[in-house]
């Protein structure tokens, strides 16, 4: 298999195309920018739709529009333009429609900087708009898990009739790694439901129901989907882990740098290991059945996924945090010391 | 003797036999009629997809026998501009009323109009917010008494009635724009020509097709049908001129 090098927010761009991805919309914003000028270059040649769009709300309505009439959609963005898409995704998901949105995460709040951040955690997956709403949200770690999670988004995506959220962030949107693509994909044919003209019954994509029994009963429809997916689609990675008397939780870009302060402190002899969800929601639960004395949560972002992480321990054992916000990334060996610093039993606070 | 009938007028194969939802008086239906009207004569009804808005027309999609997507309040133009994009051989119309097109949605229907979509745009002005109870709408007149206009629209506080097709004709990518009114069978007959127009923007690949009809809602204006259709056209028609503003097919325009 060839392997090339690619930046991250190109890789992804080029995946989805692979991926049968056949319409693109999106609105410039920092540090996303390679995917828009990727997809205005090659999807015309894919035979496919390229928009840039007068802003995010109108990139996730387009998404909305060509995703309802069949075809294989797509946006991104990054924090601000995602504030502005969480109405669209909210219609998409009361509207039970596919769809992959890449959330390459700066920081916050307000216009914050360009950064590398995980500030958005909560804005993924404690819903993504107004209503009852989750989508699947897959967080990657590297160049490599970001060409593999792109066809994996699409299916999950049209599998569940949910929006699919992508977790990167800015380190992994610029970063050049070495990858091997896979094999492009024809893009499936329209599903029965979609608008595509009406030759037999018309066919109506809409989010209302307007009789309170009716949406309870839509409502608790999504529902059961999203407890189908809790159970069927968890997804992590351990690293180092079964032995181990300390673990540390990280996704993305904040688990490369455990990974290596992991090494650290088992070169020493602490017994460190890494526990890497790679589905942000569903969270990984079934990762924290077996439980060590410690844990440690390691995010660029000011406390949010250790919520999940305690939650999924209620109170098994006792759980630090240690975050860098801003845009500032921890090196391994503050990690480390944040690892040795939890076995003794100090919570560390950034 | 039956032989000797002639067929003068009939439901539109495009229109579903049930009962409107609208208030009594409301010219919503007679809009609906007109778009289901063009759909027939132009034979695009399997091919026709139809972008709801947000406001008193939501549920157009009960009444019109074609494939619908129901859109966020004012984002119609990007709904139907996703959907022509992957379907280009299929005809997209949008449905809107004025707080929809003219307020909360007026960045989608100018760069719709900007990029030229090949889409129809159904604009219903009826110079209030119908569905949130009777609201100021951009489209209010001076002058003119809503919920949040109590003393009348004081156009030193809240600006005067926003003329939304004058501002569009103006934009390279609008291919037909005109505005008509739906309250005498003249004028309506004026209208469904107009519809049929705006359609045929689209179809024959010029580019985006508007037109804005003027509508009553009897209900919120506070009066009984027939004053309606009057007082539309003795307060509505002389704020929102009507004829054909732009027609690319016509020369010398
Ligand atoms: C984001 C958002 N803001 C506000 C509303 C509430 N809302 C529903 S319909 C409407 C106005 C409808 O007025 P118009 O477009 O003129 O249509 P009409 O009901 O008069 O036909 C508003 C403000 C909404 N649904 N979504
Ligand atoms: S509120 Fe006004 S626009 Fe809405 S249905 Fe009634 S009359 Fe028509």
């Amino acid at each position: 298999m060839k392997r090339i090098l690619m930046k991250g927010n190109e890789a992804l761009a080029e995946a989805a195309i692979r991926a049968g991805c056949r319409a693109y919309f999106g609105y410039p914003i920092t540090p996303q920018n390679e995917v828009p000028e990727y997809m205005a270059r090659h999807m015309p040649r894919a035979g496919g739709v390229f928009v840039q769009a007068e802003s995010e709300i109108a990139a996730i309505n387009m998404v909305h529009g060509a995703s309802g009439a069949g075809v294989r959609a797509m946006a991104s963005t990054s924090g601000p333009g995602f504030s502005l898409m969480t109405e669209g995704l909210s219609y998409m998901i009361g509207s039970r429609l596919p769809g992959v949105v890449v959330n390459v995460m700066r920081g916050g709040p307000g216009l914050g900087n360009i950064a590398p951040s995980q500030g958005d955690y909560f804005q993924v997956t404690r819903g993504l708009g107004h209503g009852d709403t989750h989508g699947i949200v897959l967080a990657p770690s590297t160049v490599q898990e970001i060409v593999d999670l792109m066809p994996v988004a699409f299916e999950l995506s049209e599998r569940y009739r949910l929006p699919v959220v992508i977790a990167a962030d800015g380190i992994l949107g610029q970063m050049m790694e070495p990858v091997t693509l896979p094999e492009p994909i024809a893009p499936p044919p329209p599903p029965d439901w979609a608008t595509t003209g009406a030759v037999g019954s018309p066919r109506v994509i809409s989010s209302i129901y307007l009789a309170p029994e009716d949406l309870e009963r839509h409502v608790l429809s999504l529902m059961r989907t999203y407890q189908e997916i809790r159970e069927r689609e968890q997804r992590w990675e351990a690293y180092r882990a079964d032995d181990a008397e300390v673990l540390v939780v990280a996704y993305g870009t904040a688990a490369r740098v455990v990974r290596s302060a992991v090494d650290r402190v088992r070169a020493q002899g602490l017994a460190a290991g890494l526990i890497r969800p790679i589905t942000l929601w569903p969270f990984p639960t079934t990762a924290f059945e077996r439980s060590p004395r410690r844990w440690l949560v390691v995010e660029l972002s000011a406390g949010q996924m250790v919520e999940d992480v305690r939650l999924a321990l209620s109170g098994r054992a006792p759980v630090g945090f240690h975050g860098r916000v801003g845009g500032v990334v921890p090196s391994p060996a503050e990690v480390a010391e944040a690892i040795r610093s939890a076995v003794v039993g100090e919570v560390v606070r950034a | 003797m039956i032989k000797d009938m002639v067929e003068v007028t009939s439901r539109p194969r495009s229109l579903v036999d049930v009962p409107l939802h609208y208030c009594p008086g409301c010219t919503h239906g007679t809009i609906h009629r007109l778009v289901a009207e063009a759909i027939d004569s132009l034979g695009i009804r399997e091919r026709t997809i139809g972008v709801a808005s947000v406001g008193c027309s939501v549920f157009i999609y009960n009444y019109l026998d074609v494939d619908f997507q129901q859109a966020p309040h004012g984002r119609a133009p990007a709904v139907a501009t996703g959907i022509k994009r992957v379907l280009p051989d299929r005809v997209v119309f949008t449905y809107q009323g004025d707080g929809d097109l003219a307020s909360i949605g007026t960045a989608e229907i100018l760069h719709a109009a900007a990029r030229g979509e090949r889409i129809t745009v159904i604009f219903v002005n009826n110079a209030i917010y119908g569905m949130t109870g009777g609201q100021m709408a951009p489209t209010t007149l001076s002058g003119m008494k809503t919920t949040t206009s109590p003393y009348g629209r004081d156009v030193r506080q809240a600006g005067g009635a926003l003329r939304v097709v004058e501002l569009l004709a103006g934009i390279d990518g609008v291919a037909y724009a005109a505005r008509e009114a739906v309250t005498s069978p003249a004028r309506i007959h004026r209208a469904r020509r107009a519809v049929e127009a705006a359609f045929r923007a689209q179809i024959e690949d010029r580019g985006l097709g508007i037109v804005e009809l003027l509508s009553t809602c009897p209900v919120n204006w506070k009066l009984p049908p027939v004053e309606a259709v009057a007082w539309c056209e003795a307060n509505m028609i002389p704020a929102f001129p009507l004829g054909v503003l732009k027609d690319t097919t016509r020369s010398g325009d």
